[in-house]
């Protein structure tokens, strides 16, 4: 268990969002994509007669559907730079590298990806680079490793050709990773609330202009727009006001179905939480039962809540809490 | 200066589905647009302004996903917007829109909205693990299952209303063809026996995922008398925000439901709207929001709105047909179900419903709602324009 905050210092703790998507390619982005694994860099031809690297669905002029697709060279021109002194987690490579616009031959629009350099001051703009292919390819834009200088060579006199897009095997789908890191700050006002139930008592606040009483507090009360400062113990005990019995698993919960999931309002409480009730079979949880919460040793929250053996509350009691 | 009217002249959807895995996200929001201006006999060159919703950026994990999808909605060189009102953002998209077009900045304008559930993570989008919180308890279904008990208790309706509504709303989709849901051979008896998820809530009185799009071409007076096809008038729009917890707040019959409601039958000047409107399409994703949005939207008096699912009158045939497209309950591309609800409002007062058509239906209301019941969107629209 993390150890009791001090109501002085606010909490902070990472919060990393990580999910895998999953995308669709539809046939423009498919062949892009297919043509890599192959070592073959596609473009599209847009109506005004421009290539587009890399190719897009829908002409940018005139919104045209664009499937005229041709191959152009894996070499190209550096159009601009941004030296990457600190390459970080997921980026092309895990030295230091120039972030680089390539207009590769027979295209007329820049791709962006990585040069592999030694330093900035081998980089320049109009440079000659070529494409380094990954060794394992899978249908993916890195299935381009990177690019790397090319030394004087001249671009190739041949324009760009027409290509059908056909693979065997195509590309349709591709998993794209997403992350995002935080610092996740609860504020000052859950930080006291996190702070009181380490001594397992339930602190809200009141608000000083319509006196109900949050909990968990959020430092201000969202009817009235004004701060919340005056501490008010609630609880233990406190009523079922409204549940469900859940019966499908969720993924994320190690908890066996059936159980119930509840909105308790514990006693002195403007508002009620979110809670699980157990000790009791879960179809015999009514609207009104009394419970109170059980801890166990490591639970920052209470684990569930039981019912206390008090008579159920009647409905006028709560019935302003749903 | 008075506003300018607001006709809808194009609306357009894709065939809703589990998953469509031939099309890009580009690709999806393209087919809808496409259709609404074939529906408008319009060009790109006719629309000034794009405005388009969806739900979260997290649930495709494309952020600002506007972007990209400018090429494909003909926006380059046009102003482009993006609305951002969790599930009722398909409602509020369309708002945004109509008030360009009222406020006279655009005189065409193109608004859509979309999800891509099957390449999403509505799921974990929606209920991250944030540090200190206590872990949530359930899903969706979970989070609105206790509103509906507490619907129950407060009014005495009966355990059965939630499938009368699952089994109509089915029954309406088997002549929408964009539905999702085609369940041709669903009973009341199947609805009734459908596995319990969340208790008070079955299986079958719950949302599909779907992939879909939907969209809509708005314009002013002078584009309406150039539409090839009879037209829908905005006869009030109106939106409304509340937390999603406060102390006071009512889970079942939100204030601000109540409040959008109020404001948009003032617009258009409706006293009576079960008298006075002719067709409902609001957001029911659990089949008991229809009774409870009946009474939010004041349809019935307070505790009666399952009496008026009981009695048959939500319908198609009754006399104040509820979700005659088949509804949410059927479809359900998240960041898209608001505008479809307030395309099909549109469709049922142009006479082009087809096969879901509500005879002689001259008044419509579209609702949308998101969140944990914490945004509010709705319109009027109606055969003719606005008189005053």
């Amino acid at each position: 268990m993390t150890p009791a905050p001090s109501s002085s210092e606010a909490l902070r703790a990472p919060l990393v969002v990580e999910f895998p998507f999953t995308r669709s390619l539809g046939p423009v982005q498919s062949d892009f994509l297919t043509g890599l694994r192959e070592r073959t860099v596609l473009g599209v031809r847009t109506t005004d007669g421009r290539v587009l690297v890399p190719p897009v669905e829908y002409d940018p002029v005139t919104a045209a559907e664009l499937r005229d697709l041709v191959e152009v060279a894996p070499t190209g021109t550096v159009t601009t730079w941004a030296w990457n002194p600190s390459p970080s987690r997921g980026q092309p490579l895990d030295t230091p590298f120039a972030w680089v616009l390539v207009r590769l031959d027979g295209a007329d629009t820049a791709l962006l990806h990585a040069l592999d350099a030694p330093g900035p001051e081998a980089v320049r703009t109009g440079m000659r680079v070529r494409i380094r292919w990954a060794e394992r390819r899978t249908g993916a834009i890195t299935d381009i490793a990177c690019f790397t200088p090319d030394g004087d060579a001249a671009a190739p006199a041949a324009g760009p050709a027409p290509h059908s897009g056909e693979f065997t095997e195509p590309v349709r789908g591709i998993v794209a990773p997403a992350r995002l890191d935080y610092t996740y700050a609860p504020g000052r006002a859950q930080t006291r609330f996190l702070a009181a139930l380490a001594g397992r008592r339930t602190v809200g606040e009141r608000c000083p202009s319509c006196r109900k009483v949050y909990v968990p507090p959020r430092g201000a009360c969202p009817t009235c727009g004004v701060a919340t400062a005056e501490q008010v113990e609630v609880g233990p005990h406190g009523t079922v006001t409204t549940f469900c019995i859940v019966n499908i698993k969720a993924k994320n919960l190690d908890i066996e179905v059936p159980y119930v999931y509840a909105h308790i309002a514990l006693d002195g409480a403007g508002l009620a939480l979110h809670g699980r009730i157990a000790g009791i079979p879960y179809d015999q949880v009514r609207m009104g039962l009394r419970v109170t919460p059980v801890w166990t040793e490591d639970g920052r929250y209470p684990d569930h809540y039981r019912p206390t053996g008090e008579p159920d509350a009647d409905y006028d009691t709560y019935k302003e809490l749903l | 200066m008075s506003k300018e009217p607001v006709a809808v002249v194009g609306v357009g959807q894709t065939q809703h589905t589990a998953a469509r895995r031939d099309v890009s996200l580009a690709g999806l929001v393209r087919e809808a647009a496409l259709r609404a201006l074939e529906d408008a006999e319009l060009t790109w060159a006719d629309i000034d302004a794009v405005v388009i919703g969806k739900a979260p950026d997290f649930f495709e994990g494309v952020m600002m996903p506007e972007l990209y999808l400018a090429d494909a909605l003909g926006a380059v060189g046009k102003p482009l917007l993006r609305v951002h009102t969790a599930g009722s953002v398909g409602g509020s998209t369309a708002l945004v829109a109509a008030t360009q077009v009222a406020a006279r900045i655009h005189r065409t304008v193109l608004t859509l909205a979309f999800e891509k559930q099957s390449e999403s993570n509505a799921m974990w989008g929606l209920s991250l693990p944030v540090p200190f919180q206590q872990p949530l308890l359930a899903g969706a279904g979970g989070f609105f299952a206790p509103h509906v008990r507490a619907y129950m208790r407060r009014t005495g309706a009966p355990a059965g209303t939630g499938a009368l509504v699952a089994y109509k709303d089915r029954r309406n989709a088997l002549r929408n063809p964009y539905a999702h849901l085609h369940e041709r051979g669903l009973t009341l008896e199947k609805v009734r026996s459908s596995p319990m998820l969340w208790d008070p809530i079955r299986y079958s009185e719950t949302c599909p995922s779907s992939d879909g799009a939907c969209a809509m071409v708005l314009t002013d007076r002078a584009g309406a008398a150039r539409a090839p096809r009879p037209c829908a008038w905005m006869h009030g729009g109106a939106m409304r925000s509340e937390p999603t917890l406060f102390a006071g707040k009512d889970c079942v019959s939100p204030r601000a439901g109540r409040d959008c409601a109020a404001d948009v039958y003032r617009q258009a000047g409706i006293t009576d709207p079960r008298r006075q409107i002719d067709a409902v399409e609001m957001y029911v994703p659990f089949s008991w929001y229809e009774p409870m949005w009946l009474e939010n939207l004041g349809f019935a008096a307070e505790g009666e709105g399952w009496k008026l699912v009981e009695s048959g009158i939500t319908e198609l045939d009754g006399e104040l047909p509820v979700n005659p497209s088949g509804g949410v309950l059927s479809t359900n591309p998240i960041g898209a179900s608001g505008m479809i609800r307030f395309a099909e409002a549109a469709l049922q007062v142009r006479g082009e419903a087809g096969e879901h058509q509500v005879e002689g239906a001259r008044t419509a209301l579209g609702h949308a709602y998101g969140g944990g019941s914490q945004f509010f969107a709705m319109w009027v629209v109606g055969d003719a324009p606005p008189t005053g």
